[in-house]
């Protein structure tokens, strides 16, 4: 099965990795090779130890054992920072450059050319604009990084990472949150690389990307090895095989075709007309029923998480009213949104989402608890019942409930943001990106929960990048572009093909 | 999915069951702050063999232990308020300023009372309430500016910080009067079956603000607050309300301290009541294992970071040592506390040792 590496001398070899945190063996016994001009990517379910991997290998952690060889030389990674000096540069997964900073500075910051003991900011930028031309990337390199999107933000970064004269480039999870254009866009940034003799470690959830750019695959489960193939020789059952330990099991219920029919008599929970808020969305109108789950596609920037924000009071509109149950509703701030019984599953998990401190048990409880109220705190038992209950149903890998929410994989952060609102039991359900970081498997359970979610009568609002996950579980589907809703699809017409016609064009 | 495993094996021998057992203790925060206080008293005993005497005098019990949580009172008081508030990732630089300013008002209005006022509100039981109040209303102070007009609670409680001794001399009139009242003087100096009042007092408060918190799902909020005050606003949290709580908390706390202070020297000096009190509380709640960034908070923990700096000074005082060099030493011994509760630096100190162990097997 395992695939002869060449004769020379891997660029990266690592062997016996192993990695154990109180409670959990995060990583055991991984023999992992990368090759020069290789694009290696490791896939594995969520908690498999993909991230750990990679932060043994730059030194986030310290391994407990193992070797890591870099060009056959024996390495040992103290901080991240000593392992970009060692050449082994990483783009983390989430971004962690200086937002407020500019393009420029954030290429260089810590190491600017300087004249006469100065920062020569000239010369900065010069440098920077080269840098990210040779990538055919042509921006203001003096803005703030802040003002470009997510993939422009992964592209910096891994610039800088490059830039120091890296001989091996890693990238945890960098497409989750990046749309078809964008992924082209990295995926081109790092055939450029390949082809300069730069070794790649990929990690990604998304199976048409892995082959769209992989040359070799590593599967990981429960921290161990479970294979390694060239890409060419390993067939995508196979993969999921292996990535699982068992196979996906296809979900029965075809999709409705009788969605809209289905829902037609039932009663709309939310509408909302003419909602606007100046320079962030122009008017829309929205409706949606019990029962009903509405998709919102459109291009990462288009006002899809904007939307989601002025319906659930984090931001509040100019234009417009909305009624709830047929009543109008004036929303100020999630609070009042969730006393009507509304629930957002933001995007951004790390600053919106989780609560990193605090235990899985804790985190799970928070919104059923802020609605209960200050003085009528949920009893440690039901507290206990719940967290496990929601471990149990989502399959949340933690190895109990008071495990601090931080010390879980990305993964299993989202799913706790999402039992979170379910053990609120809201009538409306708000996902932005409720799947990304997510494993396949993972990504089939929660598709089935939305699912099921609906056919209790809860109203729902999902915003996806994925068309075909938006095409598989929409019964409506409202379509922005630039800030602006462009049309809506019902029925037989949504398919992935006219989701994107109306993405794209007129 | 996959935490099959991962458990640690049950079927222990019961020596690995001790071990885990020692272990388990020797990484909890109490063991770590427990055995400072410990080596603490000590050598404040090898300093002076006779550091644990305690005698009835006058039906008063006396000794260093007695003057130790005596003293300790109004910092204890100060730390319950000042740890909720750095839970929630703020601070509260005021509360010294708040002492000066509540002990002024209570000593205020009680020498109106003194002189023969008859009003209600001069009553030595309602100078008592109206103190508390205004140290609660100077909580509200700092929570509006933190909660509503984001200021940074640094710089907002340094308003007060400031501003709050001139408030006191302008309620004294720049004096520091006296004043022979029993009932207010009994907060500071009382004593109930041997044992000082103000002792009653903070362990009173200790509990009821633990009770409060820990069996409501205010520790939680406030705790989720400090760790992300945006995804718990996404969650639904008043974010606002809880940080003006606890600020409101810690005025009030402020305020009782203040009127201990008043009650022991029988006076309200707006210049030096209280002064620099912040700064030991800050420290109390660091040593207590409360992080400045928010989030877990120890209220026990904290009031037993009082008493290690309380413990420390009562060994200086009867310790031979120039009193020049007590500063120092206090800086020095506070390192110290903070280096052994360090996992970090008990690993790295260790690791040697550890080393060799293994060598061995
Ligand atoms: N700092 C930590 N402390 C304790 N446990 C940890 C820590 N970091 C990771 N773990 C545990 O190690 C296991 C592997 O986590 P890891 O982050 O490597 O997963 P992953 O494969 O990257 O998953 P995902 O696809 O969800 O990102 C998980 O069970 C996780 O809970
Ligand atoms: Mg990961």
């Amino acid at each position: 099965m395992t695939t002869n590496p060449q004769q020379m001398t891997p660029l990266l070899e690592v062997k016996g990795l192993t990695k154990t945190f109180p409670s959990t063996v995060a990583l055991s016994e991984v023999d992992f090779t990368l090759l020069a001009g290789d694009v290696h990517v490791l896939v594995g379910e969520n908690g498999a130890g993909k991230s750990t991997l990679i932060k043994l290998i730059t030194g986030v952690h310290r391994k407990d054992a193992g070797t890591i060889l870099l060009e056959g030389k024996e390495i040992d990674p103290r901080s991240p920072r000593h392992a970009q000096e060692l050449g082994i540069s990483t783009v983390y997964q989430e971004v962690n450059l200086i937002p407020t900073l500019s393009v420029a500075e954030n290429i260089f910051l810590g190491r600017q050319p300087l004249r006469w003991g100065m920062i020569n900011m000239r010369a900065v930028e010069r440098q920077a604009k080269q840098l990210l031309k040779d990538f055919n990337v042509d921006i203001d390199v003096t803005r703030n990084l802040s003002s470009y999107s997510v993939a422009i933000q992964q592209i910096v970064a891994i610039v800088r990472g490059v830039s120091l004269s890296a001989k091996v480039l890693i990238l945890d999870e960098p497409t989750s949150s990046l749309d078809h254009h964008e992924v082209e866009m990295l995926f081109s940034v790092i055939r450029s690389l390949q082809a300069r003799g730069i070794g790649i470690i990929l990690i990604t959830h998304f199976l048409d990307q892995v082959y769209a750019i992989a040359t070799r695959i590593t599967v990981l489960r429960n921290g161990k090895k479970i294979g390694e193939h060239l890409v060419s020789e390993l067939p995508r059952v196979q993969l999921i095989t292996e990535m699982l330990g068992k196979e996906l099991t296809k979900d029965s219920d075809e999709q409705d075709e009788n969605a809209i029919s289905k829902h037609a008599n039932s009663e709309t929970f939310l509408k909302v007309n003419g909602f606007a808020r100046k320079g962030t969305i122009e008017p829309f109108d929205l409706e949606i029923r019990r029962g009903e789950i509405v998709g919102l596609a459109g291009l990462l920037g288009s006002g899809r998480t904007e939307v989601a924000h002025l319906i659930f009071g984090v931001e509040q509109n100019d234009k417009g009213e909305a009624y709830v149950n047929g009543k109008p509703v004036n929303i100020k701030s999630p609070r009042q949104a969730i006393r009507h019984g509304f629930a957002l599953c933001p995007e951004d998990r790390k600053i919106e989402g989780i609560i990193g401190d605090l235990s899985v048990r804790e985190n799970i409880i928070l919104a059923l608890q802020a609605k209960m109220g200050w003085f009528n705190y949920l009893s440690r038992q039901k507290q206990n019942e719940f967290a496990n209950q929601m471990i149990k149903a989502l399959s949340i890998a933690t190895p109990n409930a008071e495990k601090p929410v931080k010390e879980l994989s990305g993964g299993n952060q989202q799913k706790v943001i999402l039992a979170r609102w379910l053990i609120a039991n809201p009538d409306f359900l708000i996902l932005d990106e409720p799947t990304r970081g997510i494993d396949v498997g993972a990504h089939a359970e929660i598709i089935q929960i939305i699912k099921r979610l609906a056919n209790e009568g809860k109203a729902m609002l999902i915003i996806s990048s994925e068309l075909a996950e938006v095409v598989e579980y929409s019964d409506r589907v409202m379509i922005l572009r630039d800030r602006k809703k462009v049309r809506e699809l019902e029925g037989n017409d949504i398919n992935e093909n006219t989701i994107m016609k109306a993405i794209a064009t007129d | 999915m996959n935490v099959e495993g991962q458990q640690a094996n049950p079927a222990k021998s019961g020596l690995e069951g001790i071990k885990t057992l020692a272990i388990s203790v020797s990484s909890s925060r109490l063991f770590w702050t427990g055995l400072a206080l410990f080596i603490i008293l000590l050598v404040d005993l090898m300093i002076s063999p006779n550091f644990f005497e305690i005698r009835l005098v006058n039906d008063r019990l006396v000794g260093s232990i007695v003057n130790i949580l005596d003293n300790s009172a109004p910092y204890a008081l100060l730390a319950i308020g000042m740890t909720l508030v750095i839970a929630t990732k703020g601070i509260d630089l005021s509360v010294g300023a708040v002492m000066a300013i509540c002990a002024a008002v209570a000593v205020t209005l009680i020498k109106q009372y003194e002189a023969g006022a008859t009003e209600f509100y001069y009553q030595p039981g309602f100078v008592i309430l109206i103190t508390i109040g205004v140290g609660a209303i100077c909580g509200l102070w700092n929570g509006i500016l933190i909660a509503f007009l984001n200021l940074q609670p640094i710089i907002a409680t340094l308003i007060l910080m400031v501003a709050g001794r001139g408030v006191a001399q302008l309620i004294t009139n720049g004096q520091s009067p006296t004043f022979t009242n029993d009932t207010l003087a009994f907060i500071g100096r009382g004593v109930v079956w041997g044992v000082p009042f103000p002792i009653y007092i903070a362990f009173v408060v200790l509990i009821f603000v633990t009770l409060l918190v820990r069996r409501t799902a205010l520790g939680l909020l406030i705790e989720s607050v400090g760790v992300n005050d945006r995804a718990s606003y996404y969650a639904g949290i008043q974010a606002n309300a809880i940080k003006v709580f606890v600020y409101v908390l810690s005025g009030v706390c402020a305020a009782i301290a203040g009127m201990i202070v008043a009650g022991e020297v029988k006076s309200a000096d707006p210049h030096k009541a209280g002064l620099f009190s912040e700064l030991d509380a800050i420290l109390a709640v660091v040593i207590g294992g409360t992080s400045l960034l928010g989030g877990r908070f120890y209220l026990f923990l904290s009031v037993m970071g009082v008493l290690i700096i309380q413990s420390m000074l009562a060994g200086l005082y009867v310790s031979t040592l120039h009193p020049t060099t007590n500063l120092v030493v206090k800086a020095v011994v506070v390192l110290a506390v903070l280096l052994l509760q360090s996992p970090e630096f008990r690993r790295f100190i260790s690791q040697p040792f550890g080393k060799l162990s293994r060598r061995r097997r």
